[in-house]
């Protein structure tokens, strides 16, 4: 039987802001266990939460990116549940009245663009981290097991991004991931690190007969924190929900955890052991209201979004799709390309030679060190500048790869390398025209073969005569010259 | 005179005149409190070798002529409810979980008290997390009624209100979610005040029920819980639900005349089996006032009948996840488990007295799924009708009079076997707090066994002044603010 996958996905980010979200606390990441806190964050017996304003901008700004209705009145919520992590023993978050509400995103599927509905985007502060150690010192248990609290994290805020059931596949499940993370580095709400936890995914998978109309029994799997464990992930449970319903089985609604040193998901916890939230009304923070004109300043300032700098990019540059998709993923490699280009500015070819040496070369080199668009020595007007080189015939294509990977090395500008190096391009036609004649000289029997109508040949004979000039020969003259004394 | 018996307006004027010290006023206080504590029991924690250096360094100021003239509380010993973070001092909230718990920050309140200059006396006995109408529910001991030490002394703010009565300190703070401070004022026959909700910040009390909590002053006359007012409102940038409301000068409505006053009497506030002495000191009070000039008129709360039950499931169900916190993992009391879940169970079982379970019970089975509309939700409904009662009201009237409690103070074990009796308790003084409307205790009356009656005036929202004004008034016209217990 041929059957269809249904998935939905709940995303959580973590916010870019400076600060928590119900207190001064600093957000950064990696600091020593709980010097991040304060009895507010500690969940102390009195204190009381006051809101981050930069939290809600963040979420307006995520919402209108992302096409959603931006609430003028929304309330924060409980969530009820005991854990260490939890130090109130309830998780600050939104519940009835989201910030943002009814949104989609496109993304490309097989050439077509999709629609995936975003059901909702609430605001809520992250739990801390429990840390589990075996100890023979002390400890508490009996048995000499304790676990540590860091509540370093507990108040970072977070958005949660909920979407509709409308992903078809693990591979859109990923796409999808994907321009929701480039939206949010372009939005600079959340840095996409799925690594250190600042982007986390829940996924709501379930199969169906293809042609059925109502949903299968869906299974929640947690834990995915990373794009290739999406798709792993999303591989495994759709073939494991496959297996059960030919076996004659039936789904149970549960939660499971995906396990990515075994790649399984294992079953977490079943739908009677599920929490009950008592979610109710937060009643130490008032409701939040936002008012039209604010959301039409955040919209205002909002940069240009992946979509329609990508359109940008083809119809304003003239650029492949291939190549508009890639410079357009990251902002700061957009903005990297615009720089270079609009210095660069010489011919309506230019955005494309751009977009070569960015694709080819310099995203090369940046892997090698495992450096991002940011940390390049290289600054966009510097690369405008070797290609003009190449233009005035100053230097030849091949020697600018030369000359580039010293510029990335050094920082330095491509004239002063060029200079130093003695790479300039020998275009004098006396000094080539003696090169090709000493290649003619010394190789007799390939000249026989090449006039006997070997012509391939003539990419050896060039090869030897920028050989003989340490490549600074104008392949261009070289090739001139060369058919003109061969075919003599 | 002994130096225990002043106000704080009468203390103030002795030390601006240089006729007595700091030192003196906090010393009478401790000998006071050495020769009644053993039989009133207010205290949970009596701070007195701080006190004292307190006294000493504000004396030293004051001799060196660096007090400024306009502190309100330069060298005032009060008292606070022991429910309110004190910074390096214990709060326990009167409850075994916290028995060593000592807050690293201090709340709003006592630090707004601390730049007026007072003197922390203690901390004051109460019902376990605020939740009780006797003090019989703390976790340590029972507070006793100064006029009758067989009977309680309301609650929860018990201990606060006797050792304002007992003459333990110069005047308290409390803490009232359903008349937490006005009924053991009235018990105690002292003067309570529940400010409107957002008056005061609640940063640093220890939450009970959120929507409900504020703090406010109990004092032995209408004038000091003025001054009180002044030191302790406004708007805290740590308190997102208080308010930015301006703050008057509450001493300055005192003494102003009440001619033509509107005094609204809810007829369902005067019903069948109310006590027939409290009943009688009402109405002659409410005499009182017409003889000053004030009109009386009849009005209708006609949702009075639903505020205890609403009331209950709003404040139990916030309880229920505001006590989430003591679960022995950051402070407080511990009980080892075999594992997670048995430790948090160990710790609740031996930390929680059984007012408190109760209500974490009843109010987490009112959030639970399935019983969420018919119990929260239904009863936030009723809430927002009960305000409007108020609300139609308060169209037609200035200030809305009523007994404070059904009943003088009752013997202790009286009711602890009956959660429901004890809740009716409340039953005047629930509605406000559902409403977040203003309210204030004063002394109306003696039963015939000597026990104090309480009076209660109800005012709009943020307009403490005019409950504050005709109860200056009547209170000029009278002397039961002035009776003092045998002790």
């Amino acid at each position: 039987m041929k059957y269809e996958v249904v998935i939905g996905l709940e995303v959580h980010a973590q916010m870019l802001t400076d600060t928590k979200i119900f207190c001064g606390c600093s957000t950064k990441f990696g600091s020593e266990p709980n010097t991040q806190t304060c009895p507010v964050c500690i969940g102390m017996p009195g204190v009381l939460p006051v809101l981050n304003r930069k939290v809600i901008e963040f979420a307006i700004k995520t919402g209108l990116a992302t096409n959603c209705r931006i609430s003028h009145y929304s309330r924060f919520a409980r969530k009820n549940y005991f854990y260490p992590d939890l130090p109130k023993g309830y998780q600050i978050s939104q519940y009835e009245l989201p910030i943002c509400e009814h949104g989609h995103i496109e993304i490309v599927v097989e050439e077509n663009i999709k629609r995936i509905g975003i059901t909702r985007i609430h605001m809520e502060e992250d739990a801390g981290k429990n840390i589990h150690e075996s100890s023979t010192l002390g400890g508490s248990g009996g048995g000499g097991n304790y676990s540590f609290v860091d509540l370093n994290r507990a108040g970072v805020p977070l958005m949660e991004i909920v979407s509709e059931p409308d992903i078809r596949s693990p591979g859109e499940a990923v796409e999808y991931m994907k321009k929701l993370r480039a939206i949010l580095r372009y939005l600079g709400v959340c840095d996409g690190n799925m690594e250190q936890g600042s982007l986390r995914c829940d996924a709501n998978v379930s199969v169906r007969p293809a042609g059925q109309k109502e949903f299968g029994v869906k299974v929640e799997i947690k834990n995915i924190n990373s794009f290739r464990f999406v798709e792993k992930a999303l591989d495994y449970e759709i073939r494991r929900q496959i297996k059960v319903l030919e076996e004659g089985g039936r789904i149970i609604q549960e939660t499971r955890l995906w396990d990515s040193a075994r790649d399984i998901t294992e079953s977490m916890r079943g739908k009677e052991e599920a929490h009950d939230y008592r979610y109710f009304p937060e009643p130490d923070l008032v409701p939040i209201m936002v008012e039209q004109k604010w959301i039409d300043e955040i919209e205002a300032s909002l940069p240009e979004l992946p979509d329609i700098k990508r359109k940008r990019f083809i119809s304003g540059y003239g650029l492949p799709e291939y190549d508009a998709d890639l410079l357009t993923s990251e902002r700061a490699v957009a903005d990297w390309f615009e720089e270079a280009t609009a210095s660069y500015a010489l011919s309506v070819s230019g955005p494309k030679v751009v977009s070569n040496w960015m694709m080819g070369e310099l995203t090369r080199l940046l892997n090698e060190d495992n450096k991002t668009i940011e940390e390049c020595p290289v600054r966009p007007s510097q690369l405008a500048d070797m290609l003009k080189l190449i233009d005035k015939g100053t230097i030849s294509g091949k020697i600018a790869k030369t000359v580039f990977e010293e510029m990335y090395k050094t920082g330095t500008g491509s004239e002063v390398i060029v200079k130093e190096k003695g790479l300039v391009q020998i275009s004098d036609t006396g000094e080539i025209e003696k090169a090709v004649d000493d290649v003619i000289a010394k190789n007799q029997k390939e000249v026989e073969r090449f006039k006997a109508g070997e012509e391939k040949l003539i990419g050896f004979f060039v090869g030897q005569v920028m050989k003989l000039t340490k490549g600074k020969a104008n392949p261009q003259m070289v090739n001139e010259l060369l058919k003109q004394k061969l075919s003599a | 005179m002994e130096l225990f018996r002043l106000t704080i307006s009468e203390s103030k004027d002795l030390l601006d005149k240089k006729a007595i010290s700091v030192i003196d006023l906090v010393n009478s206080i401790y000998r006071r409190i050495d020769a009644v504590e053993d039989k009133v029991k207010a205290f949970v924690t009596i701070t007195k070798d701080k006190a004292l250096t307190m006294a000493q360094e504000v004396q030293k100021k004051i001799d060196a002529g660096e007090i400024q003239g306009n502190t309100l509380l330069f060298g005032i010993p009060l008292a606070i409810k022991d429910n309110m973070c004190t910074k390096g001092i214990s709060t326990t909230c009167s409850s075994k979980i916290l028995f060593n718990f000592i807050p690293p920050y201090e709340s709003t309140v006592t630090s707004r008290l601390t730049g007026q200059g007072y003197i922390l006396i203690g901390k004051t006995n109460m019902d376990e997390f605020a939740m009780g109408s006797s003090t019989e529910n703390s976790g340590f001991h029972v507070t006793k009624n100064p006029w009758d030490l067989e009977r309680i002394p309301g609650g929860s703010s018990g201990g606060s209100a006797a050792a304002v009565a007992a003459d333990e300190c110069i005047a308290a703070l409390g803490s009232d979610t359903g008349g937490s401070i006005r009924q053991p004022a009235a018990l105690c026959g002292v003067v309570g005040m529940k400010p409107t909700y957002g008056r005061v910040s609640r940063y640093g009390l220890v939450a009970f029920a959120s929507s409900l909590d504020q703090i406010g002053p109990i004092t032995k006359n209408v004038r000091d819980s003025a001054i009180l007012m002044n030191a302790i409102s406004g708007r805290d940038p740590f308190d997102s639900t208080s308010a930015p409301v301006p703050v008057p000068d509450f001493t300055a409505v005192l003494g102003r005349d009440i001619k033509g006053m509107k005094i609204g009497i809810p007829e369902e506030y005067f019903i069948e089996g109310m006590d027939k002495e409290v009943e009688r000191s009402v109405k002659e009070a409410i005499r009182t006032l017409e003889s000053l000039g004030a009109i009386p008129i009849e009005v209708s709360l006609p949702h009075t009948g639903y505020a205890v039950a609403t009331y209950y499931v709003i404040a139990m169900s916030e309880a229920s996840s505001n006590l989430a916190r003591y679960d022995g993992v950051k402070y407080g009391l511990r009980s080892e488990g075999k594992d997670l879940m048995d430790m948090y169970m160990n710790t609740r079982a031996k930390g929680f007295g059984a007012e408190v379970k109760r209500r974490i019970m009843l109010g987490t089975y009112s959030l639970s799924s399935g019983y969420y509309e018919a119990y929260y939700r239904k009863s936030q409904q009723v809430r927002t009708l009960i305000k409007k009662d108020f609300e139609d009201a308060f169209g037609n009237v200035d200030v809305i009079v009523t007994p404070t409690t059904p009943t003088a103070a009752f013997k202790v074990g009286e009711k602890t076997s009956d959660p429901l009796q004890m809740y009716l308790s409340d039953i005047f003084t629930i509605s406000v707090n559902l409403a977040g409307a203003p309210a204030i205790s004063i002394p109306c009356g003696f039963t015939s066994d000597n026990l104090p009656v309480g009076l209660q005036f109800i005012g709009k929202h943020f307009d403490e002044e005019s409950i504050l004004k005709v109860t200056y008034a009547y209170e000029q016209s009278t002397d039961w603010h002035r009776r003092r217990p045998d002790l």
